[in-house]
């Protein structure tokens, strides 16, 4: 099935991707191409198949929620491109 | 004094233990190979020089108390240089992953399986290349250049823990950390001639692992033989309160056995002796398993009927999942950030400009298989298929301890062989993947060489939380067998 260069842009959009036109275009026909690879799976019968999310027996453990000290706090921030008062600083939502 | 690089971990810790020679000079030794051979192999993103030496002495003084008071209580790793995937985060190096989103990010923490071995005494001597995110099977997506196969320098190592393995490959280190998602360990194992082993899923915590496929994503080792692997295993391996993932199951010892495998059941399934491989590597992989039998095994014909319909799986399961992963690169917390008017522009300009080719073809095609109206016809369907599989090796594994078959169909392909073909080079992972899918263990390792001299790898696979008994055939396999002394570039 052959995506259209619309739903490329959707894709990409939804994605948070700026894309150049060249690359839309080639992701076109890439991402058609790998899908209609994937259509396969659509032949095996699941109807009574559950499915796996994870392979692991357990469900996630709960802990305790006790507040530990860390120093990793500091140290993130200092990662940010762009910090203030101890936060992270983003241009404006609504320019 | 011996030639120190080329020496197994276990003699090298002989040696360290005994004093014949110190962590220092090996580490030195390793430094040294580093400088003269990593500038065409490309196999490093970044050495560590001083730290690894300032580790380097902290182990000798570890070791001469040790041996000055008899204790027998140094571990096998103390004074080893090693050298660590850069997708593993270490505390006062960079972590890039191999994308220009993490350029100059210096993680905060280090990553629990890391830290385990630094607790052991590890020497580490930096960070090796890798396909960004993970994402690749011949580290040719690293942003940060190709490596080279130490065997034939025109030929990719594999991937994604490329540059693990051939920095293994080459000598430059004793053993290196890796990733296995779809066969990022064991694939490039196989075409760099050097032991990997892809653990079960949840048996070592994945804390400070940059996550890729989290219902997949496993933390591996390359080493030069299955004995030498056996101390990273055991100390990397066990519950971490850190990884909410990580089995809570006590660690086994491991015996490597004596080389008897009398009462072991390997099974061969029909469905990894594909057309289209090489004659060479389905010969290379039918001797060896010849070989376990001649130790003892008992050898059986097993399906897995599902095999063929992993890959598809695969490439829907691991790209919705990465897509939700690498949302959080967006410029706000870490890594560069390409200015835009809003926060909406921002993020679209960051991650566009930042993310390589296959990166967004992953991304877009996971945002794709989870997207309203799709979801149940691709992710849903994808994940039930998963069961089917997972459900084949449930089956095999109640009557078989083993599956033994190839790695890859081929030996290590060319550097651009597959050019901008992303599902040519998804098809090299055809072997790989339902381990991944099924959350079983898998070790490769060499059992010969093609034509053109380059490695032929060997699969084994056990039931999940399997290991012991990978490490006990690999190792009969290795004591009747000499292909993992060769070395690559003497």
């Amino acid at each position: 099935m052959a995506l259209t260069l619309e739903e490329v842009r959707h894709i990409a959009q939804l994605a948070r991707l700026s894309l150049t036109p060249q690359e839309e275009a080639r992701f076109q026909v890439q991402l058609s191409a790998i899908l209609d690879y994937a259509a396969r799976l659509r032949s095996v019968d699941t109807s009574a198949i559950p499915p796996t999310a994870s392979v692991l027996p357990l469900d996630a453990p709960l802990r305790p929620d006790e507040p530990r000290p860390t120093e990793v706090g500091a140290r993130l921030l200092g990662q940010a491109p762009e910090a203030a008062e101890g936060m992270f600083r983003i241009p404006p939502v609504f320019p | 004094m011996p030639n120190l690089t080329a020496l197994s971990l276990l003699d090298a810790s002989d040696g360290l233990r005994a004093g014949d020679f110190s962590s220092v000079e090996l580490t030195h030794a390793c430094l040294d190979r580093i400088q003269a051979l990593d500038a065409v192999l490309c196999s490093f993103l970044f050495v560590a020089p001083e730290s690894a030496l300032e580790q380097a002495r902290h182990a000798d003084q570890v070791l001469r108390r040790a041996r000055r008071e008899g204790a027998p209580a140094v571990s096998r790793l103390t004074g080893i240089p090693v050298a660590i995937k850069d997708v593993l985060c270490v505390q006062g190096m960079p972590a890039t992953a191999g994308s220009r989103i993490l350029e100059g990010f210096l993680p905060p923490y280090t990553a629990t399986s890391v830290q385990r071995l630094l607790d052991a005494g590890v020497v580490i001597l930096g960070k090796t290349n890798t396909d960004e995110f993970a994402m690749g099977s011949s580290t040719e997506n690293s942003s940060y250049g190709v490596t080279h196969n130490p065997w034939r320098l025109d030929r990719v190592p594999g991937g994604s823990s490329g540059g693990s393995a051939a920095a293994v490959a080459a000598g430059l280190c004793f053993a290196a950390l890796g990733s296995d998602t779809g066969g990022s360990v064991r694939q490039p194992a196989a075409f760099c001639g050097v032991t990997g082993l892809k653990t079960s899923y949840g048996r070592v915590s994945r804390y400070g692992l940059i996550a890729y496929g989290s219902s997949l994503d496993t933390v591996g080792a390359f080493a030069r033989s299955a004995a030498d692997l056996q101390p990273l295993f055991t100390t990397m391996a066990g519950h971490d309160a850190l990884d909410s993932t990580s089995l809570p199951a006590p660690v086994p010892e491991i015996d490597l056995g004596r080389g008897d495998l009398r009462g072991l059941r390997v099974g061969v399934p029909r469905e990894y002796f594909i057309d289209g491989m090489q004659p060479a590597v389905e010969r290379g992989v039918r001797q060896a398993i010849e070989v376990l039998r001649s130790l003892g095994a008992t050898i059986e014909d097993v399906r897995l009927p599902h095999t063929d319909l992993a890959l598809p799986v695969y490439y829907l399961i691991a790209p919705a999942e990465a897509s939700a992963n690498l949302a959080r690169y967006d410029g706000v917390r870490f890594g560069p950030r390409r200015a835009g008017m809003d926060l909406l522009a921002q993020y679209l300009e960051t991650r566009g400009a930042l993310f390589g080719p296959e990166v967004k073809r992953r991304i877009m095609l996971g945002t794709y298989a989870l997207s309203a109206g799709y979801y149940d016809a691709y992710y849903g369907q994808a994940q039930k298929v998963r069961t089917l599989i997972k459900q084949d090796f449930d089956e095999a594994f109640r009557r078989l301890d083993l599956i033994a078959c190839p790695v890859t169909p081929t030996t290590a392909f060319g550097i651009g062989q597959h050019g901008d073909d992303p599902l040519s080079m998804y098809l090299e992972d055809v072997f790989t993947l339902p381990a991944n899918l099924a959350g079983v263990p898998g070790m490769a390792f060499p059992v010969g060489y093609d034509e053109t001299g380059l490695p032929i790898g060997m699969q084994l696979m056990a039931p999940s939380l399997g290991e012991p008994a990978l490490f006990r055939a690999t190792h009969a396999y290795q004591s009747v067998t000499a292909w993992q002394k060769e070395r690559a570039l003497r």
